[in-house]
């Protein structure tokens, strides 16, 4: 639709802000490794907080947006994780360029990702009420499960896949011929995976996520979804299908956390399906909720600063979980503070106007 | 042949017959109005129409095509708006934002006009186009739900209680536009408990009886009428 005013959901996030300051971050953290000023550790977390961001900002899609409960989004990231590992490994030997072959394997696991919500929105977005949260929570032991019963491997017959429901198969019985390479060996997981992630590629991840959402919540589709979360029979009554609307959303939305996903999995060589459970599902919608609903700033800053914040808080050793809950606490009261988001709204609108005298081109963009 | 033609509808909640085998028609430029108490069933046939609820049996033709089976979202398309009960808005979007969405499933090149036909009815909505509509009062937020609903250019307009819960200067206000939509050309089938003005400026009237229709006529007979005098006009 055009002529569209910008509203208040649009005002932080809808302009070129978040953007800004990703592509600031990258550079200023790039500078501190390329100085040495960056710890080890430090730079052990680039790649799972751009993961990260990319899964609060998938989850916001959902839950922010469409007003949905998800409480299962690691599935998808998992689903996207594994079957980014199964391409990336099989993929080594016809693409060896690992930027392109890190490309297909986060398409590869987006692609997965997107029939999984696909076949879960399916059934569920067309009943009112909060079903999807009790689906999503199924799906993601599910997934869960399904993967540690899975035996995967690679040879030059291609893949080769079993399911060992009971116990008894192991990595030989997938009969690989010489050369063959196991990728998934069930409860283990993913095992002498490759690593071909990267901080930059995580970054590019954070810019295409945040270049789909933005774009998405101002499109005809995006508004459709904000009336069906705002008013449901109203939306209907002006015309809007809300199954499709719904569906095209959340599958945009599990895309995105199977990418993020591809990129998580491709980032170590070993990787259990137990890293993604209900605690991993529950983290990302505090990212989410502390960052604010349909604010994907909020969601950016929130899901840095707490994936980062335990390992700041290394040095404190035991009173490291508490300070983090304070912390935790602290965040909320501010963000539920109406006093504290007309400073904090004051604050984003001065780095606004700073940045845009800063770089005047910018300036027509942020006015529609 | 009339524009909408209601036949036989049975519409039930669960093990609720809330429609009991009601039948009655629209004809094209007519103001239609359906009158009735709390729980009579006038929402639920407004919703069946509309397409947000199913009949179990008969048929609704609107200009000749059955409306059976056919989803909410199209029968918009169709030419027939629907105002719901209670003042649906989308509340966190702007007032111009509400009535954009109510353009949804016209071509763009309508809106302008269609824009500009609205903001003619109710000035005060253009006045305040970039307030947020859920901190509009509820006699705006009405009129709110009303211009949405024009942006369709509707042949048909559903109206369903416009004048709930508003002061009786509002309720005139409202009834003066709902005669301006109409001479503008579209027909209108509304639903009120103020049966007094709904009678004043209605062609024909339904009275609504526990999902029956009990009572037909013009909208001057009805007024005389000793029943409805007792029943909905105070006297
Ligand atoms: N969602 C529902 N579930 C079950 N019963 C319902 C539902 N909606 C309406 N009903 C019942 O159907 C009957 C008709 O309701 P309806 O809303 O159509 O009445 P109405 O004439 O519009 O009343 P009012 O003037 O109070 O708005 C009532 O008995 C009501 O209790
Ligand atoms: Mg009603």
């Amino acid at each position: 639709m055009k002529k569209l005013q910008k509203s208040n959901l649009q005002s932080v996030s809808g302009s070129a802000l978040p953007y800004i300051v990703v592509v600031a971050a990258f550079f200023i953290v790039t500078l501190l490794q390329k100085s040495g000023n960056l710890e080890q550790h430090m730079q052990g977390m680039l790649v799972p907080v751009c993961c990260y961001i990319v899964m609060a900002l998938s989850l916001n899609l959902t839950v922010g947006i469409m007003g949905e409960l998800s409480i299962g989004h690691a599935g998808f990231m998992s689903l996207g994780a594994f079957s980014g590992v199964v391409a990336s490994q099989s993929l080594i030997d016809a693409v060896p360029n690992t930027a392109l072959r890190l490309a297909l394997s986060i398409a590869c696991g987006a692609c997965v990702a997107a029939v999984g919500g696909f076949l879960i929105g399916l059934p569920v977005l067309r009943l009112r009420g909060d079903y999807l949260a009790i689906v999503t929570l199924a799906f993601g032991e599910i997934i869960r499960d399904i993967i540690t019963c899975l035996i995967v491997g690679h040879d030059k017959n291609g893949l080769h896949i079993l399911f060992n429901f009971r116990g008894t198969k192991t990595v030989a019985d997938l009969e690989l011929v010489e050369g063959g390479l196991p990728i998934i060996k069930g409860a283990q997981g993913a095992i002498g995976t490759t690593k071909i992630s990267s901080f930059g590629a995580g970054v590019i991840l954070i810019l295409i996520a945040l270049f789909i959402i933005l774009n998405f919540i101002k499109s005809r589709t995006g508004r459709a979804v904000i009336a069906i979360r705002d008013n449901r029979i109203a939306a209907e009554s002006v015309g809007v299908e809300v199954m499709k609307n719904k569906m095209i959303a959340f599958v945009i939305s599990t895309t995105l956390a199977g990418a993020a996903g591809a990129l998580y999995g491709l980032n170590y060589t070993s990787l259990a399906a137990d890293k993604f459970d209900f605690n991993k599902s529950i983290l990302v919608l505090v990212f989410v909720v502390l960052g604010g609903l349909g604010n994907m700033l909020g969601s950016i800053i929130s899901a840095t600063v707490l994936t980062l914040l335990p390992e700041v808080l290394r040095g404190f050793d035991q009173y490291r979980m508490l300070i983090y809950a304070i912390v935790l606490i602290l965040v909320m009261l501010a963000t539920n503070s109406p006093k504290m988001k007309a400073l904090l709204q004051k604050l984003l609108q001065d780095v606004k106007t700073l940045l845009f005298k800063a770089v005047p081109k910018r300036k027509s963009e942020g006015e529609v | 042949m009339a524009m909408l033609e209601v036949n036989g509808i049975n519409v039930y909640y669960g093990s609720i017959h809330a429609i009991k085998d009601i039948s009655f028609e629209v004809n094209q430029g007519e103001i239609v109005t359906l009158i009735g108490a709390n729980g009579a069933g006038k929402s639920t046939t407004l919703q069946t129409i509309s397409g947000l609820l199913r009949s179990r049996t008969g048929s609704i033709l609107f200009e000749g095509k059955s409306l059976g089976g056919i989803p909410a979202h199209k029968v918009v398309s169709m030419g027939i708006a629907h105002v719901p009960e209670g003042r649906r808005i989308f509340q966190q979007m702007t007032v111009e934002e509400n009535i954009e969405m109510g353009a949804y499933t016209r071509p763009a090149g309508e809106y302008a006009a269609n824009l500009e036909n609205v903001f003619r009815h109710f000035p005060r909505l253009e006045e305040r186009r970039r307030q947020i509509a859920g901190t509009l009062s509820g006699g705006e937020q009405q009129m709110l739900a009303m211009g949405r609903a024009m942006m369709s250019a509707p042949q048909l307009l559903m109206l369903d209680e416009p004048s709930m819960g508003l002061s009786p200067i509002l309720v005139d206000e409202i009834f003066d536009i709902i005669k301006a939509f109409h001479e503008s050309g579209t027909t209108i089938l509304l639903v009120e408990q103020n049966a007094n003005k709904s009678l004043a400026i209605s062609d024909r009237a339904y009275v609504l009886e526990n999902g029956k229709i009990t009572l037909t006529g013009t909208g001057k007979e009805l007024m005389q009428s000793e029943e409805i005098k007792k029943a909905y006009l105070g006297g």
